[in-house]
């Protein structure tokens, strides 16, 4: 469980009316940053491996289920992408008050997410040729073995760079952590604030991190993209 | 009960086979068999249903109506009380590890390697071990000419190579029936010979019974016992290829074969 006001050092007394106070910056600087070590990216990493999963776990079963069993999941997906992350988070907040706010961040943001990397996938399940298909049958490969060594890894190569960039959107969206009381970053970056007075210097060492997070990673999924187009 | 090698079973049999997409009719009342061992060429235009049969038989398409007999089992119906009964799926799987088939655009899994390729349904399929597979698929690999492109992914190979591969894949699972559908269409003209040649040593040096669609008529002269003329999804005219291609009887069928001899 993370503490909800985790920061504890000495609030600085008088604000001296500077814009920027370097020495104030540096000594907030490690609580912002352990909380985003311990949740921002806890969340967004736990959130993507659910997503990513179970995403792909939708996508097949929409593929193999019987119609009417479809129908109902896809509605199911629907919905959950039709509504927002902040309404989801708080129904299952207040309706499920034994819960780990913590697990319900893990829950919602890997479900939720999970209903967007499934039409990833599907558009990637689409793609993989006709003739990939009739051959796996023309060589009786199992179900399984057709998923698992034909499809799935040929899908795979075009949703790669998609499921990153929601992969950055969820990173993005672990502000709203905020309306379940969980410690995120931004949060404790404003509690910071508020104790001291002092807004400037948390908040902008909170969105620094984010950017010094996201832009590698979109550098690196650019860069994967290029990569896996020209290994095509 | 008949078995696999019973010599009196034709290997294939169509019994009034239908087949329809939507409220196209592309074969009807369709009867034919063929033997063991016998290497039938499906010739005509296009459009005329060849690839269809092909296609029903390894059943990447639904048959909508009659019955098809591989070694005289039902494919994929039976008759059950004068009721079309379609059948399990385990004794369809059954039947369909009997057939192997090469496609025009040879379908190769370019996610794996060469030798990935050739050996993931013998394993996975038929049970052979890792090694016997392997032994296996670097001896086809060597009768089809590409004895050092095991560990090569199949798209850094030319089209003619691909195909030759696919050749390799389809009899690594030692079938008693290949279906050939038009293997040479989507190749380059030099390259097609190679392919033929193959196709020609394998007819000579087994006993696997052929289905084969193309429209390289001297190949299908030189393998095929039998030669069926197809139009209108209907079979107007067969025999062997000496009769067929040198004294036709259907005025259609020197129609079409003097059109593609041009090409040729």
């Amino acid at each position: 469980m993370i503490p909800l006001v985790p920061f504890t050092a000495d609030p600085v007394p008088e604000p001296t009316g500077n814009v920027w106070n370097w020495d104030f910056a540096i000594e907030i600087f490690p609580d912002i940053l352990r909380a985003f070590l311990e949740v921002t990216l806890l969340v967004t990493v736990v959130g993507t491996v659910i997503a990513a999963l179970l995403g792909l776990v939708i996508a097949i079963l929409l593929r193999v289920l019987p119609r009417p069993f479809a129908f109902v999941l896809r509605w199911a997906a629907n919905f959950i992408r039709m509504t927002p992350l902040v309404v989801q988070l708080l129904v299952l907040y207040y309706g499920f008050t034994w819960m780990d706010p913590l697990t319900i961040g893990f829950i919602v943001f890997g479900i939720h997410y999970a209903t967007y990397m499934s039409e990833v996938y599907r558009a990637g399940i689409d793609s993989v040729p006709k003739g990939q298909w009739e051959a796996t049958k023309a060589l009786s490969m199992s179900a399984g073995r057709t998923w698992r060594r034909v499809v799935i890894p040929q899908a795979l190569r075009s949703t790669i760079p998609s499921l990153g960039n929601y992969a950055i959107s969820m990173f993005k969206d672990t502000p709203f952590l905020f309306v379940i009381s969980v410690a995120e970053m931004v949060r404790v970056a404003q509690t910071i604030g508020a104790q001291t007075f002092r807004y400037t210097e948390a908040i902008t060492i909170a969105g620094l991190i984010f950017l010094a997070a996201s832009y590698p990673t979109a550098l690196l999924i650019n860069r994967l993209e290029k990569r896996l187009a020209y290994a095509n | 009960m008949p078995t696999p090698t019973d010599p009196e079973v034709p290997v294939i049999e169509f019994v009034d086979v239908e087949k329809r997409f939507g409220d196209n009719i592309v074969l009807k009342d369709l009867n034919f068999s063929v033997r063991r061992g016998e290497r039938v060429t499906l010739i005509g235009p296009s459009g005329s249903g060849k690839t269809t049969i092909l296609r029903l038989v390894m059943t990447l398409e639904e048959l909508t109506g009659g019955y098809i007999f591989v070694d005289g089992e039902p494919l994929t119906h039976r008759e059950k009380d004068g009721k079309r009964v379609a059948v399990s799926p385990k004794e369809q799987k059954k039947l369909r590890t009997r057939i192997g088939m090469v496609f025009q655009q040879f379908n190769l899994f370019p996610n794996m390697t060469v030798l990935e390729n050739i050996v993931e349904a013998p394993i996975h399929v038929l049970g052979q071990s890792k090694a016997e597979a392997t032994a296996k698929a670097h001896s086809l690999l060597e009768q089809v000419g590409l004895p050092d492109k095991a560990d090569q992914h199949p798209l850094s190979l030319s089209g003619g190579q691909q195909q030759r591969v696919a050749i390799a894949r389809a009899l690594a699972m030692d079938p008693e029936i290949l279906l050939l559908d038009e293997v040479t269409s989507a190749l380059d003209p030099e390259v097609v010979g190679d392919v033929l040649n193959i196709l020609r040593k394998v007819a000579d040096t087994t006993n696997v019974t052929m289905l084969i669609v193309t429209h390289e008529m001297s190949f299908a002269r030189d393998v095929s016992h039998k030669v069926m003329m197809f139009d209108g999804g209907r079979v107007i005219e067969e025999g062997s290829p000496e009769k067929i291609f040198s004294d036709p009887s259907q005025e259609r069928t020197k129609q079409f074969l003097s059109a593609v001899l041009r090409d040729a």
